[in-house]
Parts: C-alpha cells; sequence; structure tokens
C-alpha cells in the first residue's frame, strides 16, 4: 500500500525542499518506487534542486485541471530508475490546488508508487495545508534554533488537528522529528540548542540528526540530492535516516564535534 | 595572559539553555489556547445578546473563559451588572423570565461535557 509521506516544518528555509529531494532519492536507494511532488505552487524549486528543471513541460496544476496526463507531467530520475519528480506550477493562483484534485492525483499515482514525497510550502496558508493533508507521515523539519522550533510545534499541532486522518477519526499523522542544519561545535559550547533539547521541547521521535555541511549547498548547486553523495557527512546521515524511516536501528552519527587533530588546531588545516 | 586562559578554558556562552527555557514556557502557553474551541466568541455574543434583552449591558461587560481547575475543564462565564440598568418591560420580562439581580458578583460557572 502506498504511503504518503509530508515534508513539512511551517518555516521557511529550513531544508524541506532539501530533505525531500534526498528523502525520495533516499528511499529509491533502497528500492522503492517514489515519486516527489511540489506543493509550493507559484515558487517552484524542487526542480531545481533534483536538476530537472529544463524537462519540465506539464505540472501538478495542468494535471488538476485534466490538461496532462499525470504520466505526461511526471519526470524520469535520470540516476535511478525508480524516482520520479512531479513539478508543480508557477502560476499565481495558489488556489489552483483544489483538495478534490489532489485528492484525485494522489489516488491515480498510489496504484504507481510505494511512497508519495509530498514537499510542503512554508506558512500554514492553503498550499501546506494541502500538503499536510492526505499525509500517512509527517517529516517535521527542524533547525535547532527557536523560531524554527517554535514553527514546528505549530505545524505539529496542525498535523493533529486538520489532516484528513485527524478529521476522519483515524490512526494520527506518524510524526517524526528531522533535526537539519546541526553544527555540532556550536552545541558542545553551549550556543545552539541540543538534539536532546529539541527533541523535548517537540516531544515527537526523531529520525535523525543532519549536520550542517558544505555538501548540502553544492548538492543544490549541482541539482543533486544529496544522498548521491557519498563522501559527505549529510549525504550519510540522510541515508540513515531513510532506514530509520524503514524501519531500521541507526546510531546517530555526526552530533558530536570533530575531533580535531593538534596539527590541525596549530596549522589551522589538515 | 588572559587571552592565553581564553584560549585554553573558553568562556562558555549559554544562550542555548536562554533557548531552552524561553521555548519552554512559550510553547506550554500556546499549547493551551491551540486546544481551545473556536467557539467561544460566538458563545459571548449569543450570551450578550440575551442578556440585552433584559439589562442595558456593553459588550465588555460578558467575558467567557474557558480554564482548567485541576483534572476538570471549566467553563466561565462572568456576567457583570454592576451599572447596568433593567431595560423597560418587555414581552419576555413580563412572562416572569428575569429575576431581580444583585450587582457585580461573580456570575456561576458551570461545567461543560
Amino acid at each position: 500500500m502506498a504511503k504518503v509521506v509530508v515534508v513539512t516544518s511551517g518555516k521557511g528555509g529550513v531544508g524541506k525542499t532539501t530533505t525531500a529531494a534526498a528523502f525520495a532519492a533516499g528511499l529509491a536507494l533502497r528500492g522503492y518506487k517514489t515519486v516527489v511532488i511540489d506543493f509550493d505552487v507559484g515558487l517552484r524549486n524542487l526542480d531545481l534542486v533534483m536538476g530537472c528543471e529544463r524537462r519540465v513541460v506539464f505540472d501538478f496544476i495542468n494535471v488538476i485541471n485534466g490538461d496532462a496526463k499525470l504520466n505526461q507531467a511526471l519526470i524520469k530520475d535520470k540516476r535511478s530508475d525508480n524516482l520520479y519528480i512531479f513539478p508543480t506550477s508557477q502560476t499565481r493562483d495558489k488556489e489552483a490546488l483544489k483538495r478534490d484534485g489532489v485528492e484525485r492525483v494522489l489516488d491515480e499515482l498510489k496504484r504507481d508508487f510505494d511512497y508519495i514525497i509530498c514537499d510542503s510550502p512554508a506558512g500554514i496558508e492553503h498550499g501546506a495545508i494541502t500538503a499536510l493533508y492526505f499525509a500517512d507521515s509527517a517529516i517535521i523539519v527542524t533547525n535547532p534554533e527557536v523560531s524554527s522550533v517554535r514553527d514546528s510545534d505549530r505545524i505539529i499541532g496542525i498535523l493533529a488537528s486538520k489532516s484528513r486522518r485527524a478529521e476522519r477519526n483515524q490512526e494520527p499523522v506518524a510524526v517524526q522529528l528531522l533535526l537539519t542544519r546541526y553544527a555540532p561545535e556550536r552545541v558542545h559550547k553551549g550556543e545552539m540548542l541540543t538534539v536532546e533539547d529539541v527533541k523535548e521541547i517537540l516531544s515527537i521521535p526523531l529520525l535523525g540528526v543532519i549536520p550542517e555541511s558544505e555538501s548540502v549547498l553544492r548538492a543544490s548547486n549541482t541539482g543533486t540530492p544529496v544522498v548521491f553523495d557519498q563522501e559527505s557527512p549529510a549525504g550519510r546521515a540522510y541515508l540513515d535516516a531513510v532506514a530509520r524511516f524503514l524501519g531500521e536501528q541507526r546510531e546517530l552519527r555526526f552530533v558530536t564535534p570533530e575531533r580535531k587533530s593538534l596539527f590541525r588546531l596549530i596549522f589551522g588545516r589538515a | 595572559m588572559r587571552r592565553l586562559l581564553e584560549f585554553l578554558f573558553p568562556p562558555k556562552s549559554e544562550s542555548a539553555a536562554i533557548a531552552r527555557e524561553r521555548l519552554k514556557i512559550v510553547l506550554a502557553h500556546e499549547r493551551a489556547n491551540r486546544d481551545a474551541p473556536d467557539f467561544l466568541p460566538a458563545l459571548q455574543k449569543e450570551l450578550l445578546d440575551v442578556v440585552s434583552r433584559y439589562i442595558e449591558i456593553r459588550p465588555d461587560m460578558i467575558r467567557v473563559n474557558l480554564g482548567k481547575s485541576g483534572e476538570t475543564s471549566l467553563l466561565e462565564i462572568n456576567v457583570e451588572i454592576g451599572e447596568a440598568k433593567a431595560k423597560p418591560a418587555s414581552a419576555e420580562a413580563k412572562a416572569g423570565i428575569i429575576a431581580s439581580f444583585e450587582p457585580a458578583k461573580p456570575a456561576p460557572s458551570a461545567h461543560p461535557g
């Protein structure tokens, strides 16, 4: 049975699209047929992060309005046979994302895919609510920073009251925390909230911690989901999170400061 | 010398601890309000309509609050009628619906559900 997963946060700029791209690619690498949908109508960016911006012909709104067929709008990823990208529209009419239309499209996708990853826009307006409404699970992307934590708490509340599962009194949406842009050195100095702090404050299960890493910007620069960069700590941390999402046990990595060698301390570089 | 000491034992800036405490307080507050039903303004308005049929009353003289007292939720309705004047006898009043009222005592509280 296909699972609908929303990647959401409330706050903007915390790494939702990076996470949606990395997660979708990670699930595809694990052999699951996965589609990642951009719900940010008017501010399309998933295509850029996935590196398929020049292949967009039809979009989500075209399919909802019946102007294009689903398989005309889906873009097959060039790196993985299991991965598809469903770009959104650049229209300024945010209300174009009608709930019954979205439901129809999701039901059609459910027949072909194992996982449907919904990349939510920021905020708690129509687009964000539509993105989370049909979710079975939710990945709450949070930075260790006060405004992000507060907004995450707000969106967790909305998932518990406004999602379809909540409205129908079904089993609640499975909500998990993904802490991104984590800087162990700053945590160690007492300058940044710890994993435990954020986990305790939001009181939801922890899916993973993604360290602040140069490789994330490099990945978006080149349009490659960061999990394809096997060298990068962020990429490996995302693969760990995907494994935990699939029910496997993985130790947390990259959450303590790297030990600097004496040589590196003296000369500033290794 | 001080610079050497600071290099060896950097002073800890504990701003993360401040962030943690501030978040705990603000979220406790917001979570309490989040669960509040959104019918309170409507209830307040309807109460005002009913009461003002009998006495002259300003909107700010009725306060509706949902609180907690231990395990039980408490719906608190306060009607302040200290300076309010009874309206000239209306049809309802003649029918004996209102009784006399005492000025500015806290109104009875009701437990919902």
